[in-house]
């Protein structure tokens, strides 16, 4: 029997096993912020310890920062983060890319483009969407701030294995229908919770076929569905990607392709659960909800607490309903916006912004819409700027931001105001997760919501947009 | 590190509704503006226990039966969402000692059992037997014995409850922060590091 990508890294990356029977589990890269670190270096210090691998953890900073006026926050806690940063890097021999590096922005945007995350590495950050990086073929996961002591510290962390759930979607994904559309559906299918406990295998044609960016949309959400980490078998796409990136060794890089690739799940591996999906059964998705698993299709209605199956269901419904101020039973399109949203380590890439541009020109933001576009990272602005994109942009209504995490969960000025609703290219459609207790969000793919910036209100992109034309990025 | 063992953890309990309770939802992101962890407690489920104008909502935290609750009941994949440790870290501050519910979402588990707050697991009928019994007396005393995996009341309630061996083993055993045990294997680390090639 064979073994999983999930099972060759771990065995790798184990350095024993601790006396609760955990393993000790080496972490190849470490990633942090300003959010949670601070307490962690704190906690270093009162330990009087030292950071053991200072050159394997990179920082950058990216949920507090504004996006107008980046290094000058108004927000004297904000600026005091950032202020934290600094010093903790410089007193412990951190790599940090600030603001003036010209390589700060979002975390998982930032590891990357920066080639620092590789295949067949583990890679921890305090951020529950480190994933990302298993689009690479790294075993990557997110970590609360005592365990990213344990990271600086020993460069290792207390862990139980987990069982892997391969999910294997084959067939044509239909026309206007995404990354986003694809992890969307998977969570609704296998909900919230369904995923604790595993690491998810993304596998079949579909993402075999993605490009690396859509495989990051797609890991970046697993831990939506409960699951820790999720990935994609390193190939021929994720090599060429990393070819010439910063942190990738050039000096005998057939041989790191070669290694990289050894790490992909063998033929024959052993998986704790296998489900098959169409990806021709996959519309264009939306949630209606407060939770991430609350998905419908954009042609369907939203749900009526009534035809719920369980008492606890309906009680789950009635709850989201009453949030969200909408109606059972009615259609999800048509419901009006007062914000969109473009950006965010789920869907703030080049080639997210490149798909919007395609199809804005020759349209504007409705009347009454703040449409925010906010670049994953400074090397993604500088990209989009050199294609001309912001102009594109800026001509159709949109606001074009500086790079961060923005309104994804609003720690910055970005936020929602009272009961606002928001088309959103994010992750997580928790109660009050923009920034305001009441404000609510709908989740969709970067199109989707520039079709519902343009129309004002919840829309099938398909319908406004000639999205059967091909993509320019494969 | 000689910590101290949690074999069992005890109080009155204050159960609070609905699933997939998210750590936005138990401490809102932008209370997380802060370099340390002390004072979060006054913030935990802020923005369920306060309306936009500042009033108080008829959330449980904000029931006069329950304020001195230090076990918190809840339903399913409780602490879904994000890895902040700000989650647990303010519930502990705001008097939790410990966390029933019928599952847990992973990272915040793990983040509560290295700050010594055991979290348990309890089928959906004991969590609403539970319920029952602590609206109908909030100073029923609940104890989480992690000891025995039962959970019991003074109302005479004794119910099996389960948690990973580990998590168990390092509360009963005082190892609940690893850092100690991480540290004395560095030499094991220096060989995975060159083996690896990572330095």
């Amino acid at each position: 029997m064979g073994k999983s990508l999930f099972q060759k890294v771990w065995d790798a990356h184990t350095v024993g096993t601790i006396s609760d029977g955990r393993k000790q589990l080496f972490i190849g890269t470490h990633l942090i912020h300003e959010v949670t670190s601070p307490q962690a270096f704190g906690m270093l210090r009162d330990l009087g310890l030292k950071v053991k691998f200072p050159q394997r953890t990179f920082a950058t900073v990216d949920h507090i920062v504004p996006t107008i006026n980046q290094d000058a926050p108004q927000d004297p806690l904000a600026a005091e983060m950032m202020q934290a940063l600094r010093a903790n890097a410089d007193d412990f021999g951190v790599t940090y890319f600030d603001l003036s590096s010209g390589k700060q922005g979002i975390v998982h945007v930032v590891g990357p483009e920066q080639g620092i995350t590789q295949p067949g590495t583990t890679i921890a950050c305090g951020d529950s969407h480190t994933a990302t990086h298993g689009a690479f073929g790294a075993i990557a996961f997110g970590i609360g701030t005592t365990q990213v002591r344990d990271v600086l510290a020993t460069q290792t962390l207390a862990l139980e294995e987990l069982k892997v759930r391969r999910i294997e979607v084959n067939g044509d994904l239909r026309p206007g229908v995404y990354a986003k559309d694809v992890i969307l559906h998977i969570i609704r299918l296998l909900g919230a919770k369904g995923g604790i406990g595993y690491a998810y295998e993304y596998a079949g044609e579909v993402f075999d076929r993605m490009s690396m960016e859509e495989r990051m949309t797609v890991c970046n959400m697993s831990i939506e569905g409960g699951a820790r980490c999720g990935y994609v078998n390193p190939d021929a796409k994720t090599v060429a990607y990393l070819h010439g990136r910063p942190y990738v060794d050039m000096t005998d890089f057939s041989a790191t392709a070669a290694r990289w690739l050894s790490f992909a799940s063998d033929s024959d591996a052993h998986y704790d659960d296998v489900v098959s999906l169409n990806a021709a059964d996959i519309e264009p998705t939306v949630t209606w909800g407060i939770s991430p698993d609350h998905g419908i299709f954009i042609s369907e209605s939203i749900p009526d607490p009534a035809t719920a199956s369980t008492p606890l269901e309906k009680a789950s419904i009635e709850e989201a309903l009453a949030y969200m101020k909408l109606d059972a039973g009615a259609p999800i399109k048509g419901v009006k916006i007062d914000v969109a949203f473009i950006g965010s380590c789920t869907n703030g890439r080049i080639s997210d912004f490149r798909e919007v541009a395609r199809f804005i020109q020759g349209h504007h933001v409705a009347p009454g819409v703040q449409a925010l576009v906010v670049p994953g990272s400074q090397i993604v602005a500088i990209q989009c700027e050199q294609e001309g994109l912001p102009e594109i942009f800026r001509a159709a209504g949109f606001e074009w931001r500086g790079a961060g995490c923005s309104m994804c969960l609003a720690m910055n000025p970005d936020k929602l105001v009272g009961d606002q609703l928001c088309a959103s290219s994010s992750n997580r459609n928790f109660k009050g997760r923009q920034g305001s207790s009441t404000g609510r969000t709908i989740l969709m793919s970067p199109v989707m919501v520039a079709a519902a910036a343009i129309k004002g209100s919840i829309t099938d992109a398909r319908e406004l947009f000639d999205l059967n034309t091909p993509a320019s990025v494969a | 590190m000689a910590l101290e063992p949690v074999p069992s953890v005890l109080g009155s309990a204050v159960f609070i509704p609905g699933a997939d309770i998210d750590t936005d939802r138990i401490i809102p992101a932008r209370f997380m503006k802060c370099v340390t962890f002390d004072g979060l407690g006054e913030f935990a489920f802020y923005d369920v226990r306060f309306d936009e104008h500042g009033a108080k909502t008829n959330h449980p935290l904000n029931d006069p039966r329950f304020a001195n609750a230090s076990i918190l009941v809840a339903g399913v994949n409780f602490g879904c969402g994000s890895s902040r440790e700000h989650a647990p870290q303010s519930l502990r501050k705001y008097g939790f000692n410990g966390v029933i519910a019928e599952s847990f979402a992973e990272i915040f588990y793990g983040n509560s059992t290295t700050l010594a707050m055991p979290c348990v697991m309890a089928s959906a009928a004991d969590v609403a037997t539970l319920r029952d019994a602590i609206e109908a007396d909030p100073d029923t005393v609940v104890t989480i014995d992690v000891q025995a995996l039962r959970v019991r009341t003074s109302g005479g309630l004794d119910i099996p409850v389960t948690m990973p061996d580990s998590a168990r083993e390092a509360l009963l055993s005082g190892r609940w922060d690893p850092i100690q045990e991480l540290l004395d294997n560095d030499a094991s680390i220096d060989a995975k590091a060159i083996e690896l090639g990572y330095v």
